[in-house]
């Protein structure tokens, strides 16, 4: 059998992507950061959704429906406050910002 | 001919991309909700490719499912800023859970007969995704306060650990050299969920932002894992990518913290507070009542707030936007200095002072505003202690030695609010207290600048 390398050649190279585009991130944005990787974490739902459609077992549609509830909450709140974050990061405009 | 299998293999390759693209556009504030479009344009894709996919028979469980999970979802979006560590640590639990139970039913499926390299990363998915899972809900019930935030410890407590751990990942070794093995699997996943629970018992609330860091980083690995068991290149980038950020946060908060990374690791946290908590000499320190802050603050030319884990405990960012816009439109140059462990999770504060509508440009880490202090008028501490410790830089005998700290002892005032003389999570005396430019602001840190402002509106009006 000939060793397949395949997925971790694409493991190593998301693996260095993933550091040099999360160093260049602000330290500003750190709690945005970690709730939006939560959100694409949340992806798994994809392996969810098949398990729970294709009912090869009931213990496995089982677990795959539930799995698909706790992903599914995942995406849908971690987009939800990571944009509610990043719509309070103001910069100071020209104007003073005054009173309100 | 493409059918619609390669169609979902290329919505997978373009959500691919855009999860990369979402996080190379969160460098800036001013593209990082380009970044949240762009995650959400390619999870979209890849659901509904995935829905599309050709073995699924039934649909009636995908939908409720889906349904409820975004029920559950929204309230999670919408929770206050001040309870985001431990909804980020929730969420740490749920994605941790999703991969478990995905893993747990391939091993149904698959059992006996599971391939040794299929058998590897499973046990790897499943082992992370237990401990991630009970870890982050023990994390979450110490940052809700339903659990004790004490650390627990006790003797031998590593040690135990990591028999656990090992133990977990022996039984691993042996079902990848036996799979018919089956009950090992169960017995695998319950010494993970329990080590989870052990893991997170001797954690203090000021270690939370390593944890939750490295929490995360696990929870990103055991999906990637899950994307080898699937052989799925998307989950295995999107496992990567989120288990590079968790791993970059938890090293950049070690050192802020000066553990070395391996400390961190083996979940050796809260040790520090072991050592000091003796030798207090009665000292005397310097109080100033809110009349004698607030003059000294407005004669200034340039003042730093540095910000704690205090100030979000008290609600007190609101009013500290208050005082920012008092001295502001006296003319007075007020920054925020931010240490990186400041609060319980990364970057705490900022979404704290942001959200009271302070420009983020005001908003400095460490490393920028630490040059600015000796050109400083007035160095307004609030809620924040052990991150501003002299003892840190200058007491080789201090447990806290080497961490890198804010220097607000070089600004020409000190101004501290604070309860009381109580020290630190950390036990640990603070020489700051005691410096003659210091002046103790003793109370609530909220009514505290609340009457600063008070005193400064009056001051302009009369």
């Amino acid at each position: 059998m000939k060793l397949d390398l395949t997925d971790l050649y694409v493991f190593m190279l998301a693996g260095f992507i993933g550091f040099e585009v999360i160093r260049r991130v602000s330290p500003l944005l750190h709690t945005p950061l970690m709730s939006l990787t939560n959100a694409l974490d949340a992806i798994a739902v994809v392996g969810a959704i098949i398990l729970a459609g294709e009912g090869k077992s009931t213990l496995a549609t089982v677990l795959g429906t539930i799995a698909i509830v706790a992903a599914t909450s995942n995406v849908v709140g971690g987009f939800v406050i990571t944009d509610r974050m990043l719509r309070m990061f103001k910069a100071s405009g020209p104007q003073r910002p005054g009173p309100r | 001919m493409i059918g619609s299998e390669h169609g979902i293999e290329i919505a997978y390759l373009v959500a691919t991309a855009l999860f990369i693209l979402s996080l190379k556009w969160m460098s800036s504030p001013t593209t990082a909700r380009r970044g949240v479009r762009a995650g959400e344009v390619g999870m979209l894709l890849a659901i509904i490719g995935t829905l599309l996919h050709r073995g699924i028979v039934d649909y009636t469980w995908i939908a409720i499912a889906l349904v409820l999970g975004s029920i559950i979802g929204v309230p999670l979006g919408l929770v206050q800023m001040t309870a985001v560590p431990q909804r980020t640590a929730l969420s740490h639990a749920f994605g941790a859970l999703c991969v478990t139970l995905v893993g747990t039913a391939e091993f149904t499926l698959q059992a006996p007969k599971v391939p040794p390299f299929l058998m590897t990363v499973l046990a790897i998915e499943v082992i992370l995704g237990s401990l991630t899972f009970t870890g982050s809900l023990m994390a979450a019930g110490k940052l809700q306060e339903v659990l004790p935030q004490r650390p627990i410890t006790y003797r031998g407590q590593n040690l135990v650990n990591l028999a656990l751990l090992a133990l977990a990942f022996g039984l691993a070794a042996y079902l990848v050299y036996d799979p018919r093995q089956t009950w090992l699997f169960p017995a695998m996943v319950v010494i993970a969920l329990a080590f989870g629970v052990l893991m997170i018992i001797p954690i203090g609330g000021a270690d939370m932002p390593t944890v939750i860091s490295l929490l995360n980083s696990y929870a990103g690995l055991s999906a990637a894992a899950m994307g080898f068991v699937l052989d799925s290149k998307l989950l295995i980038v999107a496992g990567a990518l989120d288990g590079a950020s968790g791993f970059i946060l938890s090293v950049n908060m070690s050192k802020a913290m000066n553990r070395s990374f391996t400390n961190v690791l083996f979940g050796a946290f809260g040790q520090v507070q072991a050592a000091a908590a003796g030798a207090q000499e009665a000292r005397s320190v310097k109080s100033a009542t809110a009349e004698e802050a607030a003059s000294i603050l407005a004669a200034a030319n340039k003042v730093v707030v540095v910000p704690g884990y205090g100030m979000a405990v008290a609600q007190a960012q609101h009013k500290v936007r208050e005082l920012y816009d008092a001295l502001s439109r006296r003319g007075v140059d007020v920054k925020f200095g931010i240490h990186p462990v400041a609060g319980r999770m990364p970057g705490h504060m900022n979404v704290l002072l942001a959200e009271a509508d302070i420009p983020y440009d005001h908003l400095l880490d460490m490393d920028e505003i630490n040059g600015e202090f000796a050109q400083t008028d007035v160095a307004l501490v609030i809620g924040a202690n052990d991150v501003t410790n002299p003892a840190a830089r200058n007491d080789a005998s201090s447990p806290i030695y080497g961490m890198p700290i804010l220097d607000v002892d070089k600004a020409r005032t000190v101004m501290v609010i604070k309860r009381g003389m109580s020290p630190g999570f950390a036990g640990i005396d603070n020489p700051l207290y005691y410096l003659d430019k210091t002046l103790m602001l003793f109370g609530d840190a909220r009514a505290f600048v609340g009457s600063i402002v008070r005193e400064l509106a009056g001051g302009e009006n009369g």
